[in-house]
């Protein structure tokens, strides 16, 4: 028989789930105006009704050009990065319990963007390949951090500490293989070291986007496990989860997720650091906040992007911009953690 | 530590500034051997090829041992007040915050003179510490060695987009100076030098004064007080006299990172936390370590260069690594 107490927590849980849902909608519809604006707004404005006659398949003097080879490549890249970010970012976070600990701070998109870098510019590579080493060099980069970490009991701390350092190695290795391949030119560059939607290609696009569905699926799969898991690793071990065997699936697939977007996009500064708190701060204690993380990294990606385009007369790539505009909540991030002190 | 070990380290360390100079002065482009950079050296005739190349790497080779000095320096002062074994110009940011304030002083107020670059880059280093201090000290716990490095990185990253930002619409007016998104001793030139120089010295000067009253510092807040040390007043002429370091040695070669992290720490492995040691053998040692990797920057960038901050990176960032699994629990 149902109590008082039940009727008033199942309201709540119906509550929680309505904001949830509430939130991941309004966040789509965002992504998807984004994406109209992106395809739109450039040097020549198109209007919603060219780009749907382009994509109607209409051959339209410029627009054709202009929208469907250079404008829809850039936005399915900038899309499917910020998802792939803001999912992996927000993974890690609730993993090693540390807002503070997504995967571009502690060097892991660094090591897929030097492994990556390492293949286009020093062997040659191009295409699926490259985005198979960029997975093995994160991989290899993550196993290795937690190896250096793993030393009598686990510690966050000393694990974003020496996060930092490999990330500071990485950094340096990217630096200089692009001086050795002589191809140290700024917008090259920039791509490796803070990310560029700049010159992505339509074809690079399905392998990237079988990629996401793939990996992203695991998580979503796992949506009520990582419920528990928040929950602190007591409880998950008494509700029956095996929590090292969820732990990996997460981790290993969040690290597929960030290379594989590394590889086409370069490691988009900050995109996977903030997705994830802005996310659960919407969505509300109590609800997981895969999707909505993910779509809040679509939204930084694309309105970094237009910003970088459009708001300035030098074109910014979009790493430069999601850098700068990820300082301000960074610090309101900081801060926050620092009242609570669980940093 | 006896007396013996001590100047046989000593005589360790000159050897040791020797050979980098000697190899600063003969690897690069163009390789010298060492008997010929000696004659360029001592000899009489100056007109010679070989001579030439030499000097022209004289200015780069003295400048990389006063930045490295400085560097490390400020790196063993902002250890000890702190009290945090991985306070460094970089980790804490403020080597960044100079580059940003120098390259946006160039891009919008047109300042061109050395004088200039120096007291912008100086001022942006303090802010940049300020902040990143500030930061890290808010909530209880006070400042973590956690806390305060992921300060610094975050604080870092975003800097360093800012300086990009700047410099990207200027790329023609901006390719000489590249070096302050990653720090380089190549644009060494007599004449900041001689900018530079007193500068360097006159902090060193304040720094040694301060010797007794950081050692006591390093004891512990309380103790300090108790043995009549006024900890605020050291602290900060001591932080101001560090920052000025890092911060007219950004202004001139670019944010280089780790020589403050790494160097002070091995002069405490050997030495022991007494500043007395630890100043002037930091000093010597981070003269020796930029130097040392500038030349090393040199050899595997050829027939280009890599600039030394990426060496030092590359050098340091293990360090910083194994200092961190060194140190348990936190």
């Amino acid at each position: 028989m149902k109590t008082m107490k039940d009727i008033v927590w199942y309201n709540l849980y119906l509550k929680r789930r309505r904001r949830e849902i509430f939130v991941n909608v309004i966040l789509f519809i965002l992504t998807m105006l984004l994406a109209v604006c992106m395809l739109s707004l450039g040097n020549t404005v198109y209007t919603p009704d060219v780009v749907w006659r382009v994509f109607q398949g209409e051959i339209l003097e410029g627009a054709t050009f202009a929208v469907y080879t250079l404008r829809f490549p850039r936005m399915l890249a900038g899309t499917i990065a910020g998802i792939a970010f803001g999912i992996a970012g927000n993974n890690f976070q609730m993993i090693l319990r540390n807002p503070l600990a997504s995967p571009d701070m502690i060097g892991i998109t660094s090591g897929a963007s030097a492994s990556a870098v390492f293949c286009i510019l020093i062997l040659g590579m191009s295409g699926g390949i490259v985005s198979f080493a960029a997975i093995a060099g994160g991989l290899i980069v993550a196993a290795g951090i937690y190896l250096m970490t793993e030393r009598g009991h686990f510690s966050g701390g000393r694990l974003i500490l020496i996060g930092i350092g490999v990330q500071a190695v990485m950094n340096a290795i990217i630096s200089y293989l692009l001086l050795k391949a002589s191809q140290y030119d700024i917008p090259g560059a920039m791509r490796w070291l803070s990310g560029s939607l700049n010159g992505v290609k339509l074809s690079e696009i399905p392998p990237f986007l079988s990629v996401l569905i793939l990996a992203g699926s695991i998580p979503m799969i796992l949506t009520r496990q990582i419920k528990i898991l928040e929950l602190g690793e007591e409880h998950t071990i008494t509700l029956g989860v095996r929590i090292n065997l969820v732990r990996g699936l997460l981790l290993g697939s969040s690290v597929i997720l960030i290379a594989c977007a590394t590889a086409v996009t370069g490691p988009i500064s900050f995109v996977a650091f903030l997705s994830g708190p802005i996310a659960r701060r919407l969505v509300g204690a109590g609800n997981t906040a895969v999707i909505a993380s993910g779509m809040t990294g679509a939204i930084l990606v694309l309105l970094s992007d237009l910003i970088g385009q459009m708001a300035f007369s030098t074109r910014y790539p979009v790493g430069v911009i999601t850098g700068i505009l990820g300082a301000p909540y960074l610090l309101f991030l900081l801060i926050q953690m620092n009242k609570k002190g669980n940093a | 530590m006896n007396r013996e070990k001590q100047i046989k380290i000593f005589i360790l360390c000159i050897f040791a500034m020797i050979l980098v100079v000697m190899a600063s002065l003969s690897f690069g482009a163009r390789k010298i051997g060492f008997t010929d950079v000696i004659t360029a050296l001592v000899g009489t005739e100056t007109d010679t090829l070989v001579s030439r190349i030499v000097q022209e790497r004289i200015p780069r080779t003295i400048f990389s041992i006063v930045a490295g000095s400085a560097l490390a320096v400020s790196g063993a002062i902002m250890q000890t007040i702190t009290r945090n074994p991985i306070s460094d110009p970089s980790i804490l940011g403020v080597n960044t915050g100079a580059s940003l304030a120098v390259v946006a002083g160039i891009a919008w107020f047109q300042i061109n003179t050395y004088t200039q670059y120096i007291f912008v880059a100086v001022i942006g280093a303090f802010a940049a510490a300020i902040f990143v201090y500030g930061i890290a000290s808010l909530g209880y716990g006070g400042i973590t060695p956690v806390k305060l490095a992921l300060s610094g990185a975050a604080t870092s990253a975003a800097l360093s987009s800012m300086v990009s930002a700047v410099m990207l619409p200027r790329t023609e007016v901006m390719n000489a100076f590249r070096f302050w998104q990653v720090g380089s001793v190549s644009g060494a030139e007599w004449k900041g030098m001689l900018l530079l120089l007193p500068i360097v010295l006159i902090a060193f000067l304040i720094v040694v004064c301060m010797i007794p009253s950081l050692n006591m510092i390093s004891l512990g807040d309380e103790t300090a007080k108790g043995l009549g040390v006024n900890v605020n007043f050291v602290r900060g002429v001591a932080a101001f006299a560090g920052v000025i370091l890092c911060g007219s040695v950004t202004a001139l070669a670019g944010p280089i990172g780790f020589v403050g992290l790494m160097i002070p720490h091995i002069v405490r492995m050997l030495f022991g936390s007494d500043m007395k040691y630890m100043i002037p053998f930091s000093a010597v040692g981070g003269a020796i370590l930029l130097t040392g990797s500038d030349v090393i920057g040199r050899m595997i960038g050829s027939p280009g260069e890599l600039e030394v901050g990426v060496v030092t990176a590359l050098i340091g960032a293990p360090v910083l690594i194994a200092i961190v699994r060194k140190s348990k629990g936190k």
